[in-house]
């Protein structure tokens, strides 16, 4: 029995490696999404089969949660996303914290010696990594969801405080140490369970909106780490693999949203993005004067370009401008215009969040390319349109060594012809630097709500 | 408030001061707009386009300069001949005029305008600021006439422009030196070059080579040194050594190339004389020199205002009407430029345009308030062209690299690092764990592998699914819920529901989402 188990957590694990290596192109995602399915149903039947009791709540669990999720995965719009992602983030956390406790009050343990310290040391990781996984969702999904104030939140010292959670928690995992050996433990268990919420709340609190890429990815990676600390604990390989896939998924999608944004990983988990740039900004004040268009004037420069490339942002996310966006492609590319997308790798509040957007609105995807597949063709794009994005296409990234964006990897947007900035006001964008290209002489701006924009842009063409 | 616009009256003008779009958004401004009937016709504009875009066409010109608070003209005021009067005279106290004035070569209009207690804003003395661009008249005007002195070349030059092969034959393309690189000389040198010549410039002014080489033509460099550059953009006289050098060029230049177009002007200043009687007897036989600077003597003294001569076989262009030979385009410009000069006049959109002289653009163009001469305006404040402060300088310096490490020092440290954990932790773990550790990191090694090969365009997907697959936590679940506690039991139960929730939305919503991406 155990050998037909293991055969089929080894299944599992191939299929689930399957899926990952799936996503390499869309032709075969689908597929490895499918794979996914079957490794974790494999998984599922292997385990249900040796359960002895209450088989009832398990079936009914199973159900009800299996239901829930089926009809959030229908319901959520794909502008959406980031929040569904992180509050299913947040449901992994709140599992491991659940399956360590309920492990540790389990009174068939029979651990002695080193092993019951490693043991130990495994149960207090995993609840550990849970906890702050799962308030740190929360709040992730709070901050996306506009439920919280997405500035950074920087109380004083607030690095002083999180290293004395850390030291907290390092104690507190000592002491428990030595109670469970006497069969104890339960309270620095909790209290540590606490500190791992705090601590969770105040790291997500203290980053800002744009850095969310980051967050997400960072809890993605928390969640597969804290998936792999439970199988340590449960002696369960499957565990221990899974959560190492996700765990090192998460990793490499947050290298790629710091590299893309020329941060250190270190410096975004510390927060308070936007605070030092005061000066810098004010340095560079009065660049000259921005040149507004009307969206018949922008109609007519389409239909005259050969080649258009669109460069959304978040904004085109929280006008829901996507459509519009695909109706306009449309029918430039009727009109033998040649319509691309450039994409910065942080462009949007996760990771890949605008290319979801612009397939729901059936933009295919072989004319939507990244920042480094387009980046040396502008100086022949005829038109660029910057839709609800300012930082990824900010010149002072290359120009101004003492910009806080400096040596960001950006969009060279201005090297085109012409330049069309969406945007509802002049305000600064996220990372509060002020924007060059606006005063370009050949960037236009087109004022107002990228969506109606973009409405009066697509009546008139 | 009322716009009028009259009819053009001077000889061979064929503008008008507004087009029928312009005035349909001037009456958005909440402005009526009253057109002399037949204004436009030159300019292919005629009058029934005027009144479908909501403007009033009269016959009466009296009645428009009468009746109307607002005159938008092309040319400055002059006699009259329709109406047998001067036009000044028409005007009356509060009107405003806005216009080409040339307040510098016009001192007695000035001083009538004045007496006659109006106000005047001169399109040809809006400051030159990046605020002002938009309703910057004369580079509108000087871009139409380096256009169309291309034309006029290409029309007196008995040749092709680009260069060919055919069947009869090779034929070289024309070589044209465009002098001055201002507003002017860049559309001269984008028109000659879409033609498929040849074309270099020269400019006394250095910053003006990048502008030049961006539209692929040649730059001519001297070999001095002397900034040219004056206030708001314009040149300034150079010394007499720079001249020297630079006429040396020209002189090399005028045997060499086919056509010269001469944009050299210096404002309130006679042209200067580049083009000498020796240069233009050097030129090959049906060369052609157009000179933009006609009208202020010429950049050659062979030039004659408004005329085309032929002198020892090269064409001397010396219109001085160009942007009026392009009329429905540069109408549209300054009409434009005008809407743009009362749209800043107008805040509240409410029809009231105000003259409001805190406002340095309206500042500078005003050289006639209620009667009192408010010209010349003080300097503008910000040149069209900032030089650069020594910003440029603070970039990466080369002496200033960082103290880099030896390229191995980091993998060397984590390498080292790293193996004297995995020692400690060899020689105190039990082999199980040690059996687990090693699925972990050969594990970590998979993932780092596979996850590099997603392309970025699914890194959403990606997230998504990891997050169903990372619910495989629910197995430590479901291994708990057989345990006879019975709290034991409701938790596992609890987790397993959650985790359930999340294998069933993250596959759900991944398989949504990859839907979507379709070709």
């Amino acid at each position: 029995m155990n050998g037909l188990v293991t055969a089929s957590y080894i299944g599992a694990t191939i299929l689930f490696i399957l899926a990952l290596g799936g996503l390499s192109h869309q032709e075969t995602s689908r597929r490895g999404n499918f794979f996914g399915i079957i490794g974790m149903a494999i998984a599922l039947v292997a385990t249900i089969a040796g359960v002895t009791a209450n088989i009832a709540l398990l079936v009914g669990g199973l159900a009800v949660g299996g239901s829930i999720g089926l009809v959030l995965a229908r319901r959520v719009q794909m502008t959406q996303m980031p929040e569904l992602v992180a509050i299913l983030h947040s449901l992994v956390g709140m599992a491991a914290v659940l399956v360590g406790f309920a492990n540790f009050m389990d009174p068939e343990s029979h651990f002695t010696g080193v092993e019951l310290t490693i043991h130990d040391v495994e149960t207090y990781l995993g609840i550990l990594i849970g906890a702050v996984t799962f308030s740190g969702s929360v709040i992730a999904f709070g901050k996306l969801s506009g439920k919280i104030t997405g500035n950074p939140m920087l109380i004083p010292g607030r690095h002083l405080f999180n290293l004395g959670l850390l030291i907290g928690s390092i104690w507190l995992c000592f002491v428990f140490i030595q109670q469970s050996a006497s069969h104890g433990g339960l309270l620095p268990l909790i209290l540590m369970t606490v500190i791992a919420l705090i601590f969770g709340v105040h790291m997500v609190m203290a980053i800002g909106g744009a850095d969310m890429p980051v967050v997400v990815s960072m809890l993605n990676s928390y969640s597969g780490w804290a998936a792999a600390a439970t199988g340590f604990m449960l002696s369960n390989d499957l565990l221990i693999v899974t959560g190492a896939l996700v765990g090192s998924s998460g990793a490499i999608l947050s290298y790629i949203m710091c590299r893309a944004m020329n941060r250190k990983f270190f410096n975004v988990i510390a927060g308070g993005f936007g605070t030092t740039s005061g000066k810098a900004s004010k340095a560079q004040a009065e660049q000259g004067e921005v040149v507004a268009v009307q969206p018949e004037e922008v109609a007519s420069m389409l239909v005259d370009a050969k080649e258009v490339m669109i460069v959304p942002g978040y904004g085109m996310a929280v006008a829901q401008a996507q459509h519009i966006v695909c109706e306009i492609t449309k029918a430039l590319r009727k009109r033998r215009v040649n319509v691309r997308f450039g994409i910065h790798p942080v462009a949007g509040r996760m990771p890949g969040h605008m290319n979801v957007l612009l397939a729901e609105a059936k933009v295919p995807y072989d004319i939507v390319f990244e920042m480094d597949e387009v980046n040396e063709d502008f100086p022949n794009v005829d038109v660029t349109v910057v839709i609800g994005a300012n930082d990824i296409v900010n010149p002072a990234a290359q120009t101004e060594p003492e910009s806080p964006i400096a040596g960001m990897p950006v969009l060279e947007v201005w090297k085109g012809k012409t330049t069309i900035v969406l945007k509802r006001s002049m305000a600064t964008g996220y990372a509060g630097v002020e924007n060059p290209l606006f005063y370009k002489e050949n960037t236009r701006m087109l004022f107002g709500d990228a969506r109606s924009s973009l409405d009066a842009v697509f009546k008139n063409l | 408030m009322r716009i009028g616009v009259p009819k053009e009256v001077h000889a061979g003008e064929r503008r008008v001061a507004i087009t029928p779009e312009v005035a349909s958004q001037l009456i958005k401004l909440g402005c009526e707009v009253v057109v002399q009937s037949g204004a436009g016709v030159w300019a292919h504009f005629s009058d029934s386009a005027f009144q479908e875009a909501g403007a009033k066409v009269v016959a009466d010109g009296r009645s428009i300069w009468k009746d109307s608070d607002i005159i938008l003209k092309v040319r400055a005021p002059q006699f009259n001949p329709d109406l047998n009067t001067e036009e000044v005279d028409l005007l009356h106290e509060k009107q405003i005029l806005i216009s080409f004035l040339w307040p510098a070569q016009n001192p007695d209009l000035l001083k009538k305008l004045s007496e006659k207690k109006v106000t005047v804003l001169a399109m040809d003395s809006v400051p030159r600021i990046s605020r002002a661009q938009k309703l910057d008249a004369l580079s509108s005007m000087a871009n139409i006439a380096g256009y169309r002195a291309v034309v006029e070349a290409a029309q007196h030059f008995g040749r092709f422009f680009t260069g060919q092969v055919t069947a009869a034959g090779k034929i070289p393309p024309a070589k044209v030196l465009v002098i001055g690189a201002g507003v002017a000389g860049l559309a001269a040198i984008g028109a000659a070059k879409s033609m498929g010549a040849i074309v270099r410039a020269f400019d006394t002014r250095p910053e003006v080579k990048e502008q030049v080489e961006s539209m692929d033509a040649e730059f001519l460099l001297l070999d001095f040194e002397e900034e040219g550059s004056g206030v708001g953009g314009y040149a300034k006289v150079m010394s007499k050594e720079f001249i020297e050098a630079e006429m040396a060029l020209f002189a090399e230049q005028a045997k060499e190339v086919d056509i010269i177009i001469t944009t050299a002007l210096i404002p309130g200043k006679p042209a200067p004389e580049l083009i000498t009687l020796d240069m233009v007897k050097s030129m090959k036989d049906g060369s052609v020199i157009v000179d933009l600077a006609a009208e202020q003597g010429g950049n050659c003294k062979l030039t004659q205002a408004g005329k085309v001569v032929l002198e020892h076989g090269v064409s001397l262009i010396g219109y001085t009407d160009l942007p009026s030979r392009l009329s429905a385009q540069s109408s549209q410009l300054y009409g434009t430029n005008l809407r743009h000069l009362l749209t800043e006049m107008c805040p509240k959109k409410d029809g009231q345009i105000v003259v409001d002289m805190e406002d340095e653009v309206v500042r500078g163009a005003t050289v006639v308030k209620e009667g009192e001469i408010t010209w010349p305006p003080p300097p503008p404040r910000l040149s069209a062209a900032p030089t650069k402060p020594a910003a440029d300088a603070k970039g990466v310096k080369p002496g200033e690299k960082k103290k880099e490490q030896p390229a191995w020092v980091g993998p060397a440290i984590a390498f080292t690092l790293g193996g004297l954990v995995l020692f400690g932790l060899g020689a105190v773990a039990p082999t199980a764990f040690m059996a687990h550790f090693t699925v972990f990191v050969l594990a970590c090694f998979v993932g780092y592998m596979v996850i590099w090969n997603v392309t970025p365009a699914l890194h959403t997907p990606l997230m998504s699914v990891t997050n169903a697959i990372s619910s495989i936590i629910i197995i430590g679940a479901i291994l708990q819920i057989s345990s006879s506690e019975n709290i034991i039991m409701w938790v596992a139960g609890f987790a397993i529901t959650i985790t359930a929730i999340n294998i069933a939305g993250g596959f759900a919503v991944t398989r949504r989402m990859l839907e979507m991406f379709r070709k």
